[in-house]
């Protein structure tokens, strides 16, 4: 699934991203399911705020944590949870 | 067997299954509930409950069922939720829709419940109506278009059996009218209630096929806009499902007077029902952790051959303990579904059943059947 990477992403309405203090990890929720999710994806969603893009995700998170290059790696992942209506593109 | 004190690490539970009441004014020939429900009076108050949810969350319980018996007959149930909601659950509603009013789905969205789970019966009137035995089918259809007009994810449940099995489309393009975003098309399991009508309820090989063949075109055809589980009847395949992600693991069910199973079926294993530990008198941790039959299951010492040296226990868990015993008679056998259990040909006798054995009038699960009914 490609996208626009200038278009902004929010998460999606009909799931819920937590903290679960017991698995000591981010998890998304939804009707009867969970799944569970690594740091770096946790911090990606958690910046689908209906304002963020592909682009302004990459430049934030490349200077949280110093480094540069990580725009494939987010989009990948992006991709996933497009695909997996975790994130919509806002319209 | 694992006793109390062991050192094996028991995972905490994930999933609680609050069946709030065994009463419900359907009567589906299918019902989960064990056949002898009447026999369990005094429900749990909500205080009771209240206790129950808070502690199973703090073990790191996440996702909550509010079930039954219809949820919607307790009072308490928007109470119940916004508790729910305050802890950090993700809470779904699992419910008939009968009784439900546009004004309780307001006050359960302001409580912070997350998902409401509509069941159909089929996708035409006197059909649905008759499974139900009630006539519910266009007041749930109404339901449906409510819970999505009040923002709610639509989880629509149909259990397939002979009776509606061959309007699987029919069932998938009355989801696709009521825009649901997930639809859940459960093969029936036979347990409870279903258990007793498996000859009239059991759809033949070829009928279960084609029902499939479909589901997966629609599946295809749906993609990105419902989404679509399709969970198997296991009668057709050659290894047992993993039950309940293994005994003890992750599923907690609290029945409507407090008594705890590690599913919601084990009311039916010949243990006696005073052995289940009770949430009225135990935390959730002593049930979940020290109690002598969240224990039984657990881990591989309890197995019999061939599970015991079979490489794939760690997969299946040795399978399902209730349709060991409903088929087997025996709680410890290997699942019979498994083509490595001796006694693989119960199931299939059950199968042949389904295309030789003459109709027989369905058993409807209400207070008079039940009471007829007692645990050997």
């Amino acid at each position: 699934m490609s996208f626009d990477p200038a278009a902004p992403l929010m998460f999606s309405p009909l799931h819920r991203l937590q903290w679960e203090e017991a698995q000591q990890k981010h998890v998304i929720l939804y009707p009867e399911g969970m799944v569970e999710l690594n740091a770096s994806s946790a911090e990606i969603l958690k910046l689908c705020d209906g304002k963020h893009s592909l682009n302004t995700i990459t430049t934030e998170l490349e200077r949280k944590f110093g480094t540069e290059g990580l725009m494939n790696d987010i989009r990948e992942f992006l991709e996933i949870a497009l695909e997996n209506g975790w994130i919509q593109i806002t319209h | 067997m694992k006793t109390a004190g062991s050192k094996s690490p028991i995972s905490p539970p994930r999933w609680l299954l609050a069946e709030l009441t065994y009463s419900c004014p359907l009567q589906c020939p299918y019902c989960s509930n064990p056949p002898d429900y009447a026999r369990h009076t005094g429900e749990l108050s909500t205080e009771e409950w209240k206790r129950i949810l808070t502690e199973a969350r703090a073990m790191g319980a996440v996702q909550l069922g509010l079930s039954g018996g219809e949820p919607l007959t307790r009072k308490d149930l928007p109470e119940l939720a916004a508790h729910a909601r305050k802890l950090g659950y993700y809470s779904n509603l699992i419910t008939s829709g009968y009784g439900m009013t546009e004004s309780t789905i307001g006050q359960l969205k302001e409580a912070g419940l997350d998902h409401i789970q509509v069941s159909i019966q089929a996708p035409e009137q006197e059909l649905s109506d008759f499974l139900a035995g009630t006539e519910s089918f266009e007041h749930k259809k109404e339901v449906a278009r409510l819970v999505k007009k009040h923002g709610y994810p639509m989880v629509l449940c149909v259990v397939i059996h002979r009776h509606n099995i061959e309007q699987m489309e029919g069932i998938l393009e009355m989801a696709i009218e009521l825009d649901a975003d997930y639809l859940e098309l459960a093969n029936t399991q036979y347990y409870g209630w279903a258990h007793l009508n498996r000859p009239q309820l059991m759809p033949t090989r070829e009928q279960f096929e084609r029902a499939e063949a479909i589901a997966r075109r629609y599946k295809e055809k749906l993609k990105g806009k419902m989404k679509i589980y399709y969970v198997i009847p296991d009668f057709y395949e050659d290894r047992p499902k993993a039950c309940m992600n293994g005994w003890g693991t992750t599923f907690l069910t609290i029945a409507p007077d407090g008594a705890a199973l590690p599913c919601h079926s084990a009311r039916e294993l010949p243990i006696p029902d005073e052995k289940f530990p009770n949430a009225r008198h135990l935390s959730v941790r002593e049930i979940w952790e020290e109690s002598e039959i969240f224990n039984l299951f657990r881990q591989f010492d309890w197995m019999q051959e061939p599970c015991r040296s079979c490489g794939e226990k760690t997969k299946d868990y040795g399978g399902c303990r209730c349709q060991a015993y409903l088929l087997t008679g025996d709680m410890y056998a290997t699942d019979p579904v498994c083509s490595k259990s001796p006694r693989r040909h119960l199931i299939d006798q059950a199968i042949e059943e389904a295309e030789t054995l003459p109709e027989q009038p369905l058993i409807f699960r209400n207070s008079r059947n039940s009471r007829s009914f007692q645990k050997p």
